[in-house]
């Protein structure tokens, strides 16, 4: 390491200590601000564990039952407060168990770090007991990594992993502790990283870049916004807001950009991707300028990139350089922090009306009613939608609470369906597509956000992948409620074999446990409920409950997700059914 | 941009840490590039690493490829350049038996004409070195091959561009905040 030449630090607060490595990693968290972290003991990581014990009263280690959960649990806690989430596991199994949830931080941009012991630094590559090369297997899905191997370093790399954590575009970082750099002394002093000489986290917005894209949004006759999740990480909400309202402009959302804008915003027009909204989708391909804001141009959101947008010119607004023309050609791109551009672009902007514009996207909404959404949330048929539950948890929660979702049908069902008051409110695995994702996420959300009505909507099969994680929420007290959809299918992998593989249903059928006996195993309140008439009650319980709850919803089986657009297809070439 | 599939030395400058070398070749890796050669050493500013990696791809490609790299904290900046935008050479090195020296004279007029140096001669075997383009290199090789060569190393491309890279300057930006 030589970041003592390459680091700017703060001015020194504390008067050094003598003190061990481990300590120093606990002091070193504390002064971050960090009063919860995630992980599960093993023996390259115990004599953190042994300092974590003594500092109980300042930081409160949450055990989870696997360190996949801990990292879930890490994100969710970052995702709904914006803080950086912390997770610790042991060498060898306890850190690849990270991995997971590492991989889908940096896919999703959530500020991480990741703590993992070590074997000691003599025996590194000589095949020790629980030793892993996790650096290296860590490094393509980390925004950083490093190895410690002297306890001197530990405050030092640290503070920069923290930093490097949360500032431009936030990302999982992993460091990694030698045991015999645990058990080292060193002379503590905690200076914050404020730079680091190699990396610009935030590019100065070009002023001129927001002229030109000033002078193509006022020249448009139909320009239709997408933001992203940038919106949310750069806390550029009302900056968003203002540039819709000035200018008059439809406004779409990827799935991580949900709950940026109110749901009920005139000017929301819903969700793009491939099971968005049928007016977005298809006027992606009718606007004359699209303007990206945070957002990456996911394959789920452009389908076929040979027919994407190529009538339009393209403004793209993005904090990360390598992601203009990465799939998508821009015509302006504006590079730097979303609230600092947008701020500088709502001057420039004209006032405007699109009125005839936006009749549009109402006039397919009403279609998109008729054939998709009525069905889904205003059901006639017997059995239950996951539309309908998710439409009563809205009424319930009066729209104010965070929707975890795992990854599949009811992942895309919550997030065209829930009504969002609040922003990073929408907490789901989106690049990485995580199944296994929400029930430890939901838990470190709630605890991030003990004030917030935290709901996960998980389906059987994602529900079973992280089901241990049910004794974290009963050790830890957690009030989150958990809905289960169960369909007794991976569902979203059997509406591909039936649409694509001509209904052969590979290992998609799922003969389920009574999931109500194991929640009521871990002595958390449970119910089970199949019919219209229950449904109500049964979410109005749960709501109201002050404790953790379980809801088990059995509905149809092979209810299938629409609009789509089938994969490699266009945009507007989106299907209704 | 040309989707021409060329040959394009991309330069990357970057601090001199444990596992940057791994973070950089995962990026080809990932895209299933394959490197043609990669060097590193120390470049003109103290304390900063420099690579030179040459790869056979398209234009977007070098430009995703190299903002993706200059996204890794621990670079500096990347740039791509062709081979007309480069002075780039490569050094190879021949282990052959000494007495061919002397028993096949025409070796001796192959040396004189390829510019290659003498590096050591003993009783049972002499080293030639030689730096130039791939091309010269390669017919040096051929022309050796007839006789027999005991060992053949080549090095990757090593090369500088015409533009210039301004690395200092950013470095003293990051000084003077």
């Amino acid at each position: 390491m030589k970041t003592q030449t390459e680091n700017k630090t703060q001015e020194v607060t504390s008067k050094t200590i003598r003190i061990a490595g481990s300590e120093a990693v606990v002091r070193s968290l504390i002064a971050e601000g960090v009063d919860i972290l995630y992980g599960y003991p093993g023996g390259a990581i115990m004599p953190v564990y042994d300092e974590l014990f003594k500092f109980r009263n300042e930081i409160h280690h949450v055990l989870t039952r696997h360190e996949q959960g801990a990292a879930h649990a890490a994100q969710g806690f970052a995702r709904i407060s914006g803080r950086v989430g912390v997770a610790i596991a042991t060498s060898g199994p306890g850190a690849t168990n990270l991995i997971t949830g590492i991989a889908d931080a940096q896919i999703d941009s959530t500020p991480l770090v990741c703590i993992t012991g070590q074997v000691a630094s003599h025996l590194l590559g000589s095949d020790a007991f629980q030793e892993t090369d996790i650096v290296g297997i860590s490094t393509p899905v980390t925004k950083w990594s490093c190895q410690v191997t002297k306890a001197s370093e530990i405050p030092e790399v640290l503070a920069k992993a923290f930093y490097i954590a949360k500032s431009g575009r936030p990302g999982p970082v992993l460091v990694d502790i030698t045991k015999d750099a645990q058990f080292g002394e060193l002379d503590f002093e905690y200076k914050k990283c404020t730079g680091v000489r190699s990396y610009i986290p935030i590019p100065k917005t070009n002023p001129e870049a927001v002229k030109a894209a000033a002078d193509l949004i006022n020249s448009a006759k139909k320009p239709m916004i997408i933001w992203g999740q940038g919106v949310i990480l750069g806390k550029a909400e009302n900056e968003l807001k203002a540039v819709i309202e000035k200018t008059g402009i439809p406004a779409a959302w990827t799935i991580l950009g949900a709950s940026a804008i109110p749901t009920s915003h005139p000017l929301n027009i819903g969700m793009v991707g491939m099971h968005g909204n049928y007016a977005p989708n298809k006027l992606t391909n009718e606007c004359d300028v699209l303007i990206a804001i945070g957002m990456r141009f996911d394959d789920r959101v452009t389908g076929n990139l040979s027919t994407y947008a190529k009538q339009a010119k393209i403004v793209h607004f993005d904090i990360d350089p390598a992601e203009i023309d990465k799939n998508v050609k821009t015509d302006v791109a504006v590079i730097g922090d979303s609230k600092d551009s947008l701020a500088q672009l709502l001057p420039l902007l004209d006032v405007k009306s699109h009125e005839g514009w936006l009749q549009e996207f109402k006039d397919l909404y009403d279609i998109e009613f008729d054939k998709v959404i009525k069905d889904d949330i205003y059901p006639t048929k017997e059995g239950l939608t996951m539309g309908e539950v998710l439409k009563q948890i809205n009424i319930e929660s009066k729209g104010n609470a965070a929707i975890v979702s795992d990854v599949g049908q009811h992942q895309m069902i919550a997030c065209r369906y829930s009504e969002f008051n609040l922003t990073k409110s929408n907490i789901t695995s989106g690049g990485l597509g995580t199944m296994g994702f929400a029930l430890p996420a939901a838990i470190g959300a709630k605890m991030a956000a003990p004030d917030r009505e935290v709901v996960a909507i998980i389906g059987d099969g994602g529900f079973q992948m992280n089901i241990q994680e049910l004794g974290t929420v009963f050790q830890q007290k957690v009030p989150v409620k958990i809905v289960v959809l169960n369909n007794e299918f991976l569902g979203m992998v059997r509406q591909w074999q039936q649409l694509f593989f001509d209904k052969r249903y590979a290992s998609t059928e799922m003969t389920n446990p009574d999931f109500v006996t194991i929640a009521k195993g871990y002595y958390i309140e449970a119910k089970r409920i199949s019919k219209r008439e229950e449904l109500e009650g049964a979410i109005k319980d749960m709501i109201a409950s002050k404790n953790s709850y379980f809801l088990e919803v059995c509905v149809e089986k092979e209810d299938n997700v629409f609009p789509m657009i089938p994969t490699g297809a266009s945009v507007s070439d989106i299907r209704l059914s | 941009m040309n989707e021409e599939i060329k040959s394009f030395t991309i330069s990357v400058y970057t601090e001199n840490n444990i596992g940057l070398l791994n973070r950089i070749s995962a990026i080809f890796q990932r895209r299933h590039i394959n490197i043609e050669s990669l060097t590193t050493s120390q470049s003109e500013i103290e304390n900063v690493n420099r690579f030179v990696i040459v790869v056979n791809i398209t234009e977007s490609q070098a430009s995703k490829v190299v903002k993706q790299i200059e996204k890794q904290v621990e670079a500096l900046r990347a740039y791509y350049h062709t081979d007309d935008e480069t002075i780039y050479t490569e050094s190879c090195m021949f282990k052959i038996k000494s007495d061919l020296l002397f028993e096949e004279p025409q070796i001796q007029n192959i040396i004189k004409d390829s510019n290659a140096r003498i590096v050591t001669v003993n009783k049972k075997f002499f080293v030639l070195e030689k730096s130039g383009r791939r091309n010269e290199i390669e017919l040096l090789r051929r022309e050796l091959n007839v006789f027999g060569i005991m060992q053949f190393v080549r090095s990757g491309r090593i090369a500088v561009t015409k533009e210039e890279m301004k690395i200092t300057e950013m470095l003293a930006a990051f000084n003077n905040q």
